[in-house]
C-alpha cells in the first residue's frame, strides 16, 4: 500500500538497525511516550531487532489508562442515571473503575453506546431531544480539537442536550512530572508523533533545556520507529541534547495553527488527576466560560463514592515506566485481555496488553 | 400478504401458505416436497463417515457488498461440512422470523440461499420458521445444519498438526468483516471491498483428490487467521510460525485497518481456508488451489516448526518476531 509499505521496507529497516547497533556503545534507557509507539515497537518486533545496549521503557501516553479511576466511577455512575445516554469510544467502556465498568453499567440497562466520533454522539443528541446526551471525552491534544469542533457546531446548532464530561490531557506536562520524578532515570524520550503533530515539536524544547535530555519525535511505521531511535542514540551517544523531528512528513515545529486554535476557542488550562501520577497542574482542559454550558460536571450531580484502586495492580506503576507489566502479580493469570484487572490490559494502547499481545512473555 | 405476522408461524393456513409459496418453489428438494416429518434421504455414493454440523446466522446488516445473511447460512455450513474433508450432502434451515418483517428480504433471502445451495451442489432437504413478537429477533435469524461423507482414509482435524508441516492460505485475508463493517451503522465508508463469502467444497475436494497429506483444514471466520492458527496450534500441541510479508491483504482491507486501528489477522473471512499440509504435498496442492477460483491467490504462509509450545510466532515484515493471540473481547477501535 502506497505510502506505508515505503516505510517498512526491510533492507532500509535492516541499515538502520545496523547504524543503532554501531552509534550504541553503552548502556541507556529510552521511554516512548505515547501508546501507539508502543504497540508499534511489539507489533513490528523491533525490541528484539535493537542492541542490548537500549532498554526501551513505555510511557504514559495511553489516553484509557490515564484516567483516573475518580473520573471514570462519575462516568460510570452518570450512565445508571435514567434520561441519560453516555456515548464514548471503543476501548473506555471495558476498563474496570472502582467497582464497575460502562460496560457493566450498559449491562444493567444504562445507555451506553460506542461512537467512533464525537459528531457521532452529537447526532445522537439530535436524536433523542428529549434525552441529554454526554460524551466521555478522553484523549490527548489529538482528540481535544475534534471535541472542540464538535461543541462549536452544537453551540452554532443550538443543541442544549448536548454535554461532555472532558477528561483530556495535555502531555508536556506530564513528560515533565515523569522527569521530575526522575525514578525512570532516562536518557532521552521518544515524543508522541500525532500528539506533536498539532502541538509542534517546539512543544518538547524544554527537555533538553531544563532536563539536558533528548527527545526525538518519531511517526509509527517500522521504519520511522528506527529513524527514531537511531537519531536519538546518536544525540545520546555525542551528549548533544535536542529536540529532533524523525517524521517531517506530519510535524511541524509551530504544530497545527487551526487545531491549536479550535482548543483555545473551548477550552482553558486546569490541573487533571492522572492515574499513577496525581494531580499535575496545567495538564487538563476544561471548558472556558464560553462554552462552560456543555461541562457535565457543572450540568449533572452524581455521587460515584470514594475511587479504589484494584488489590495487586501496578498499572500506575507501569505508566510511571516505573514498573515492567511483568513485575506485576497478577499480569497474565488474574489480569489479562480478557478478563482485564487494570486500563493498561484494556486498551489497544495499553503497556500490558502490548506485552502480553505481542511478546508472550 | 406483504409483511410477516405472528400467524405465519402459527401452524395455521398462514404458515402453510409461507411454505409453499416461498420456501418450496426455491427448495426444490424431492425429500423436502414431501413435507413429512423428516426428510428422508440417500446416504450418498461409496464408504465413509458422517460429518454432522451447525451454524446460527445473525449478521447486520443481512445484506452486504458481495453477499447476504442466506449466503452466510449455506457457506457457513458447506464450510465446516469441508473444513474436515466432507463432501457436503443436506442442509436443513431454521428461520427465527421478527414480527413486521417484510416478506420481500425473506425472499430474497431464500433465493440467495437457492443460489448458494447450487453453486455448493447441496440440496436444503428440511426446515422449520418460527415468528417472534416485534423487537424480540433483529429482523431475521438463520440456523442451518448440514451432513456430509468423509471419503476413506481421510483423516483431517485441528489436532493433526505435525512439525515440519507447510501452512498455506488461500487467498486474502478480511475481506468479509471490513465489508460488513463499511456498511455499519456509525461507521460508513467508501471501499470497493466485498465480501469474500463463498461455499468452499469444490475447492477442498480438488485438494484431496491430489494428497491425502492433507493434516489440517480451517475456515478463519470469527477471530480471523490469527485466532484460527492459535486453535491449530493449541489442538495440534505446536508453534507455528508465519511470516508478515507473505500473507496477502488487499490495500483496502490495510487502509480500513490502519484508520480504525484494526489488525487484519483478527477480521472475519466467510470464504477462505487454512491449510497445513506434509511439505512434500505443499507445492502440489498450491497449484490445485491455484486451479480453483477462489483459491487463485493461494499462498504459503508458514510452517509448523516445533513442539516446544504450542503458540504462533509471526515474523514482521523488517524480520523482527512477535507473538500472535487469539483475539481477545471485541475488536475495539483506537482512540489516537
Amino acid at each position: 500500500m502506497k505510502y506505508v509499505d515505503e516505510f517498512g521496507d526491510p533492507d532500509l529497516a535492516a541499515t538502520l538497525v545496523e547504524g543503532i547497533r554501531r552509534r550504541s556503545t553503552r548502556p541507556i534507557r529510552i521511554m516512548e511516550f505515547c501508546g501507539t509507539h508502543t504497540v508499534a515497537i511489539f507489533k513490528h518486533g523491533i525490541r528484539q531487532l535493537l542492541p542490548s545496549t537500549i532498554e526501551m521503557l513505555s510511557g504514559p501516553g495511553c489516553p484509557v489508562c490515564v484516567t483516573a479511576n475518580s473520573d471514570l466511577d462519575w462516568a460510570i455512575a452518570l450512565a445508571r442515571e435514567p434520561d441519560v445516554i453516555v456515548t464514548t469510544f471503543g476501548d473506555m467502556v471495558r476498563v474496570p473503575g472502582s467497582r464497575s465498568s460502562l460496560e457493566r453499567a450498559k449491562a444493567d440497562g444504562g445507555d451506553v453506546r460506542l461512537v467512533y466520533s464525537p459528531l457521532d454522539a452529537l447526532r445522537i443528541a439530535r436524536e433523542n431531544p428529549d434525552r441529554a446526551v454526554v460524551f466521555v471525552g478522553i484523549g490527548f491534544e489529538t482528540t481535544a480539537p475534534t471535541i472542540a469542533s464538535t461543541v462549536i457546531q452544537a453551540e452554532e446548532e443550538g443543541i442544549g442536550n448536548f454535554f461532555v464530561l472532558s477528561l483530556h490531557k495535555l502531555t508536556p506536562p506530564a513528560m515533565k512530572a515523569i522527569l521530575d520524578l526522575g525514578e525512570s532515570r532516562l536518557d532521552g524520550v521518544i515524543g508522541p508523533g500525532h500528539v506533536t503533530t498539532v502541538i509542534g515539536s517546539q512543544a518538547w524544547e524544554f527537555v533538553p533545556r531544563e532536563y539536558g535530555l533528548s527527545c526525538v519525535v518519531a511517526g509509527f511505521e517500522p521504519l520511522d520507529v528506527l529513524q527514531g531511535i537511531y537519531t536519538l542514540v546518536g544525540r545520546i551517544e555525542s551528549e548533544d541534547p535536542h529536540v529532533d523531528n524523525a517524521y517531517t512528513r506530519s510535524v511541524r515545529a509551530e504544530g497545527n495553527r487551526m487545531a491549536l486554535g479550535l482548543m483555545d476557542e473551548v477550552f482553558e488550562v486546569c490541573a487533571a488527576d492522572w492515574r499513577g501520577i496525581g494531580s499535575i497542574p496545567d495538564s487538563g482542559f476544561a471548558f472556558n466560560s464560553g462554552f462552560r454550558r456543555f461541562a457535565a460536571r457543572e450540568r449533572f450531580d452524581v455521587d460515584p463514592g470514594p475511587p479504589e484502586e484494584p488489590a495487586g495492580c501496578i498499572c500506575g506503576d507501569v505508566i510511571r515506566g516505573a514498573a515492567r507489566p511483568t513485575d506485576c502479580p497478577l499480569f497474565g493469570t488474574a489480569c489479562t485481555p480478557s478478563q482485564p484487572v487494570g486500563p493498561c490490559m484494556v486498551s489497544s494502547e495499553g503497556t500490558c496488553a502490548a506485552y502480553y499481545l505481542y511478546s508472550g512473555e | 400478504m406483504d409483511k410477516i405476522l405472528l400467524a405465519h408461524g402459527a401452524g395455521g393456513r398462514l404458515s402453510h401458505d409461507l411454505v409453499h409459496d416461498l420456501f418450496l418453489p426455491h427448495f426444490p428438494a424431492p425429500a423436502l416436497a414431501k413435507l413429512d416429518d423428516s426428510a428422508v434421504v440417500e446416504p450418498g455414493t461409496g464408504p465413509g463417515r458422517l460429518a454432522f454440523t451447525t451454524d446460527c446466522h445473525v449478521v447486520k446488516p443481512l445484506f452486504f457488498k458481495g453477499g447476504d445473511i442466506g449466503r452466510l447460512a449455506v457457506c457457513g455450513t458447506v464450510n465446516d461440512l469441508a473444513m474436515v474433508g466432507a463432501t457436503p450432502l443436506y442442509l436443513s434451515a431454521g428461520f427465527v422470523l421478527e414480527e413486521g418483517l417484510d416478506l420481500e428480504i425473506l425472499r430474497k433471502v431464500v433465493a440467495s440461499m437457492k443460489a448458494s445451495a447450487d453453486e455448493a451442489r447441496v440440496e436444503i432437504v428440511a426446515g422449520d420458521t418460527k415468528v417472534v413478537e416485534k423487537g424480540e429477533a433483529d429482523q431475521l435469524f438463520v440456523t442451518t445444519a448440514g451432513v456430509g461423507v468423509v471419503p476413506e482414509g481421510v483423516d483431517i482435524s485441528a489436532s493433526n498438526a505435525r512439525p515440519g508441516d507447510v501452512v498455506l492460505l488461500s487467498g486474502s485475508i478480511g475481506d468479509h468483516g471490513i465489508a460488513v463493517l463499511s456498511e455499519r451503522e456509525g461507521l460508513a465508508f467508501r471501499t470497493q471491498l466485498t465480501s469474500d463469502v463463498a461455499p468452499l467444497n469444490r475447492l477442498v475436494s480438488a485438494m484431496v483428490e491430489v494428497s491425502r497429506e492433507i493434516h489440517v483444514l480451517r475456515d478463519p471466520t470469527r477471530g480471523g487467521l490469527a485466532t484460527s492458527l492459535n486453535e491449530i496450534a493449541l489442538q495440534s500441541g505446536v508453534t507455528i510460525r508465519i511470516s508478515e510479508a507473505d500473507i496477502p491483504v488487499h490495500d483496502g482491507v490495510r487502509a480500513a485497518c490502519e484508520m480504525l486501528g484494526y489488525d487484519p489477522l483478527y477480521v472475519a473471512n466467510e470464504g477462505k481456508l487454512v491449510a497445513v499440509v506434509a511439505s512434500d504435498d505443499a507445492e502440489k496442492l498450491l497449484e490445485v488451489m491455484r486451479g480453483d477460483p477462489l483459491g487463485r491467490e493461494a499462498t504459503i504462509i508458514g510452517e509448523v516448526t516445533g513442539q516446544a509450545a504450542a503458540k504462533v510466532l509471526l515474523t514482521t515484515r523488517i524480520g523482527g518476531t512477535r507473538i500472535v493471540d487469539m483475539l481477545a473481547g471485541e475488536m475495539l477501535p483506537r482512540i489516537c
